[in-house]
């Protein structure tokens, strides 16, 4: 079942464009990783599934139901951290979640509490003020904060920005937990392809508001294939063979070059093919990871 | 809603901010009792000294009634400053902190939000008014006493029994109270177009000191607007100490000269309430949660 639906989204700040016609699609249980840089759309986008930015075209479906006319039912189910983790200073972490709990109309208990800040680590400084916390400690509590009200779905902006090498290992320990031993659907967005690729089932990547990339991460990431770039002189001869024959579920992206990922012993065929079908082929270009590919297509344009 | 609102409030009073009115409420009143209750008979004689050859006034002049007269008309024409403290941060102070975007993506609709702060505001509001009252009217009359009230006017004076008195400061804090929520509600609408404190709680007092200059000024081309600017009605509370004569020139017991004045100014301040939260409602919804 989709958790998630996102249909032809677009979002005009003026005459920026920050989303142009993106969709995709999380299925539940899923630990969907959006990749892209800063700036690429990543938080207009998440700002639009939680109904903060009205989207300037386009639907958005979470639960099956559309966010436009069931906000607050899908809301209900949606616990989420969205960029810098902005807190009330003059509140500590425990009376930050009494406050998010009052608001979700929950009552909790004291035990609860302590629980959930000791799933993000933080039970040691339940009772300090906010305004004392590191950057990572308030990334923590609002993770901790998301958590709360039990939701089915958890959007993660960025979670492990401030964080330190153990913090972010801690973090991406309690997407696994929380999607493995909860069973939630957890959507999270980062700038680095690293801490995504080891948390993520399925994997989209942003760039310029356009979706460049989206497939499996385990299919993206596997080492019998290669990520190739195919340099013609003519990339939409070489696009049109590719389709039309059978290199076609191999085809990565279109948008800033060709770009196949393709087992290595079918390298030579593809080769072939565009040559026998007339496009000269400048060079097919090897990319040691997705890495490699993610910096490319980013770096393009 | 109950939730929301009770949520609103225990930010308010949970941050150090909210209690520096009622800090200056209680320092502003205190020292000017002191003054009074030590200098007071000399402040009395210089208010009296036009009329002290034509008129004998017998009693406590300076009694507890006539403080509290005093302050408040020095002091709630400086309050709406200190209500915007609070009331113009409720929205742009969590867009500036970014945790609106933390309440907005609750399962709650925008219009709730800004309805529960707004009423959380107003609470405030009515907290710092009843603090007030409870400095200015009833510690001033268990330090100086009561009498009549004996109040000179620009070309008259106004001599009220002790008993007539506490009616009309009740029917004034209630008046006052739509004064300083009027304020509430600007501050409030200045609040939905920032995204940081200090353009509201400024925009809010230029609002109010801009307003109060049209008020005042007696040029032709303002006295077309004057009737419907807040400022122009925010001071009328006095009203409720002007009482009717009889044909022998005595005061009728329980009267009000101008009923109607305060009731236009009510009605006047409650529309201006509606229009300045719709339309905070209105630019709220409409708005994308940037910060």
């Amino acid at each position: 079942m989709s958790v998630i639906k996102v249909q032809h989204i677009s979002k005009h700040f003026g005459t920026l464009k920050a989303v142009d016609d993106l969709s995709f699609e999380v299925q539940e249980g899923q630990v969907f990783g959006f990749l892209g840089q800063n700036g690429s759309g990543k938080s207009t986008t998440i700002r639009m599934l939680l109904s903060l930015i009205h989207p300037s075209s386009g639907t958005i479906e979470i639960f099956g139901k559309s966010l436009a006319h069931h906000r607050n039912e899908i809301l209900e189910q949606v616990g989420a951290i969205i960029e810098r983790p902005d807190l009330y200073p003059y509140l500590s972490a425990q009376e930050h979640l009494q406050l998010f709990a009052k608001v979700r109309k929950q009552k909790i208990e004291k035990a609860a509490i302590q629980n959930t800040l000791e799933k993000v680590g933080l039970a040691n400084r339940a009772s300090d003020k906010v305004q004392t916390f590191s950057l990572g400690m308030k990334q923590r509590l609002g993770i901790a904060i998301a958590l709360v009200h039990n939701p089915r779905l958890i959007i993660l902006d960025e979670p492990t920005n401030g964080l330190d090498p153990q913090g972010i290992a801690d973090i991406r320990q309690l997407i696994q937990y929380l999607s493995k031993e909860e069973g939630k659907t957890v959507f999270v967005s980062s700038h680095l392809l690293s801490e995504i690729e080891q948390v993520a089932s399925q994997l989209l990547i942003i760039h310029k508001g356009k979706k460049m990339v989206e497939g499996n991460t385990k299919d993206l990431l596997d080492p019998q294939k290669r990520i190739v770039q195919i340099k013609s002189t003519n990339d939409e001869l070489a696009l049109q063979v590719i389709v039309a024959g059978s290199f076609s579920n191999y085809l990565l992206s279109r948008k800033e070059g060709v770009f196949l990922k393709i087992p290595t012993y079918e390298i030579p065929m593809l080769n072939e093919s565009l040559i026998k079908a007339g496009v000269a082929v400048l060079g097919i270009e090897t990319k040691n990871s997705l890495e490699d590919y993610f910096l490319q297509i980013t770096s393009n344009a | 809603m109950w939730s929301l609102i009770s949520v609103e409030l225990y930010k308010i009073f949970r941050r150090p901010r909210t209690y520096i009115a009622f800090g200056a409420i209680a320092a502003l009143i205190v020292v000017i009792q002191l003054g009074l209750k030590i200098d007071g008979n000399s402040y009395a004689a210089f208010l009296m000294k036009d009329i002290n050859d034509t008129l004998t006034v017998d009693g406590k002049v300076l009694n507890g009634y006539l403080i509290c007269y005093i302050l408040l008309q020095l002091l709630l024409v400086h309050v709406p400053l200190l209500v915007a403290l609070i009331a113009a941060d409720m929205l742009s102070g969590e867009a500036n902190l970014g945790t609106l975007r933390l309440l907005f993506s609750t399962p709650y609709s925008r219009t709730q939000w800004v309805f529960a702060k707004f009423i959380a505001a107003s609470v405030y509001t009515i907290l710092l008014l009843i603090w007030l009252a409870f400095l200015a009217l009833f510690v001033s009359m268990w330090v100086f006493g009561t009498d009549d009230l004996f109040l000179m006017k620009s070309n008259y004076v106004v001599l009220i029994e002790q008993n007539d008195v506490l009616w009309r400061y009740v029917g004034a804090f209630v008046f006052a109270s739509f004064s300083l929520l009027t304020v509430t509600s600007l501050g409030f609408l200045m609040s939905s177009m920032a995204n940081n404190s200090i353009g509201p709680i400024v925009g809010t007092m230029s609002a109010i000191v801009f307003f109060t200059i049209l008020s005042t000024l007696n040029i032709p081309l303002f006295t077309i607007v004057k009737p419907y600017l807040f400022t122009t009605h925010m001071n009328n509370w006095k009203e409720f100490f002007d009482i009717k004569v009889n044909a022998s020139n005595e005061a009728v017991h329980g009267s009000i000269l101008n009923i109607a004045k305060i009731k236009n100014s009510l009605w006047v301040l409650t529309l201006h309430i509606i229009l300045f939260v719709s339309t905070s409602i209105f630019i709220i919804k409409k708005k994308d949660i940037l910060s």
